[in-house]
């Protein structure tokens, strides 16, 4: 049953979604002498130069292995973390339960140009400046908001008999949430730590401000390139490309629970 | 669900609590303690009461700024619900051109912010970017480094570009969940496509709507890093929104005063609309 009308919507539109891609591929494979002598739909003398430069200086392929510790610390320990809150606040009233889950809300709503200034002064007064701790740290202003929030979303999916039973069965309640809860709940951590990698992983007005050298991510790598050796634009395509191959990856595990974590659980 | 009394769950949010007061509070505290003092270094402080606040409300820029924010707000949310509504409408609902789908248009949404920036900067160069040369050849005098217009409409599409994929999903996501009985059902009563739409598909949607909206209404209002990196706020200030406005005083020419009274006021307004959107969601979330 193919209905044509149908069909030219999506493809406009995935249409228009590929053509910045394809533009920043096309230029990435483009020697700077062709880029610049003027407009060509496909590369004309094909070059891998871009790339073998990004691999072979270490100031270029560091940004990556920078940006990816940091984006997996802060998976981890926000996931880690936001589990036992996202399972209290799914099962149990306590005293001051609206206004925390508010006040989580709040912080995935902040501007993050409003913290810039302040997470520099207190991440350098305690020492952290410039690491990957830092950052990952700092990224939990927002991932962790948010991975409460689809955590518990999942969780109250789950029956409360299944606790029920579990504890009389005699299970503790660590040895419940480890063994029973959190395999129960499998997909829906998978898609927490997907929206945590994510959101650390195109994060950049944080990531910028609290590192210079050492824990340098790649997107800072490519913005200070592009002011200072002049204007290297093949580099930089070359760079941008390859920053979209994680997220590639990842999209393909959890294609199909993408829409219920940005519904944040709640479809 | 009916939940248990249990104030022990206190211990089980301890850890949130503390990673996240460590990032929310003492910043918040530090912004505030800049707002009402003027230091001239060496951690020498002054108090200065409201001053800030009054040369912020009162100052044109700040005025300027808000009022872009919100145009442009209102720019993206007008073209993305209705875009994404229709794509979404129009997807494919089983076979294997879903998945496809659905990783093709995820893609935008998993690229670093300053990369779509960069992309689109390369893609719109009046010379010997895509667009830009396209646009260029058939006569339209384009180039988004000069011209307000352009480059506030290359700001626009960029966002466009980037986040109604976001609503696709959602709505998607809320179709999905409709039984094929309904459409079958009001197949049988002879409903038109706009009844369909009005009385089985809108419905349905209502709730992840109000989610896409309300998440890409607080998005755009702290975009910085995609403007930016595409047009630096130019030319001229033209498209300089809120969060670069705040960053250039802040850290371009360290007014720390003016910059943390600025904060706070955009801190506020922020909170007004989480305030807003909390309610909301809880009152769908009773019915």
């Amino acid at each position: 049953m193919i209905n044509p009308k149908k069909w030219l919507v999506p493809t406009l539109y995935i249409l228009f979604l590929m053509l910045p891609i394809y533009g920043l591929l096309s230029m990435s494979f483009k020697s700077t002498n062709e880029i610049l002598g003027g407009f060509s739909f496909f590369p004309q003398d094909f070059t891998l130069d871009n790339y073998k430069v990004i691999f072979t200086d270490p100031t270029w392929y560091n940004g990556y292995i920078n940006s990816i510790i940091y984006v997996v610390i802060n998976t981890l320990l926000s996931v880690t973390v936001a589990l036992p809150a996202a399972y209290a606040f799914s099962r149990y009233r306590f005293l001051g339960d609206k206004h925390l889950f508010f006040w989580l809300l709040t912080n995935r709503m902040a501007p993050p140009a409003i913290f810039a200034l302040p997470f520099f002064q207190l991440y350098s007064a305690i020492g952290f400046f410039d690491t990957h701790i830092a950052v990952a740290i700092a990224h939990c202003l927002f991932n962790i908001p948010l991975a409460v929030w689809i955590l518990e979303g999942f969780m109250s999916g789950v029956p409360k008999e299944l606790d029920e039973t579990a504890y009389l069965d005699g299970y503790s309640f660590p040895r419940f949430f480890i063994r029973i809860f959190i395999p129960t709940i499998a997909a829906g951590v998978g898609v927490a730590m997907f929206f945590c990698f994510m959101y650390s992983w195109v994060e950049l007005l944080l990531a910028k401000t609290l590192t210079s050298v050492e824990a340098k991510p790649i997107a800072a790598t490519m913005t200070r390139t592009a002011s200072s050796s002049g204007y290297e634009l093949g580099l930089l395509a070359a760079a941008g490309s390859l920053t979209i191959i994680p997220g590639a990856v990842v999209i393909y595990f959890v294609r199909n629970y993408i829409a219920k974590g940005f519904a944040l659980g709640r479809v | 669900m009916t939940k248990t009394q249990n104030n022990k769950a206190w211990w089980l949010v301890v850890p949130v609590l503390l990673l996240v007061a460590f990032n929310a509070f003492i910043p918040l505290l530090t912004v505030v303690n800049y707002a009402f003092q003027e230091t001239f270094g060496n951690n020498i402080f002054f108090w200065e009461g409201t001053t800030w606040f009054e040369q912020v409300l009162r100052s044109s820029r700040f005025h300027d700024s808000l009022i872009r924010q919100l145009i442009f707000t209102g720019m993206i949310l007008a073209i993305e619900v209705p875009l994404g509504i229709g794509v979404a409408l129009t997807m494919p609902r089983k076979g294997p051109w879903v998945s496809v789908c659905l990783v093709l248009m995820a893609l935008p949404l998993l690229i670093p912010w300053n990369v779509v920036g960069a992309m689109w900067n390369i893609f719109a160069l009046p010379e010997i970017g895509l667009l830009g040369h396209t646009l260029n050849s058939w006569g339209i005098d384009y180039n988004f480094t000069r011209q307000p217009v352009s480059a506030w409409m290359t700001t626009v599409i960029m966002d466009v570009w980037h986040w109604t994929s976001l609503i696709v999903l959602l709505c998607y996501a809320g179709l999905s969940s409709i039984p094929d009985d309904y459409y079958q059902a009001a197949h049988i009563d002879g409903a038109s496509r706009w009844a369909i739409f009005r009385y089985i598909q809108l419905p349905k949607m209502k709730r992840v709507l109000t989610i896409a909206i309300l998440l890409r209404f607080m998005d755009s209002f702290m975009i910085y890093t995609e403007p930016f990196v595409l047009t630096g706020g130019g030319p001229g200030n033209t498209t300089t929104f809120l969060s670069i406005d705040l960053v250039k005083v802040a850290l371009g020419q360290f007014d720390l005063g003016p910059a943390a009274a600025m904060s706070l006021i955009y801190f506020l307004v922020v909170l007004l609309i989480c305030w807003a959107f909390y309610t909301i969601m809880m009152r769908n979330e009773e019915q």
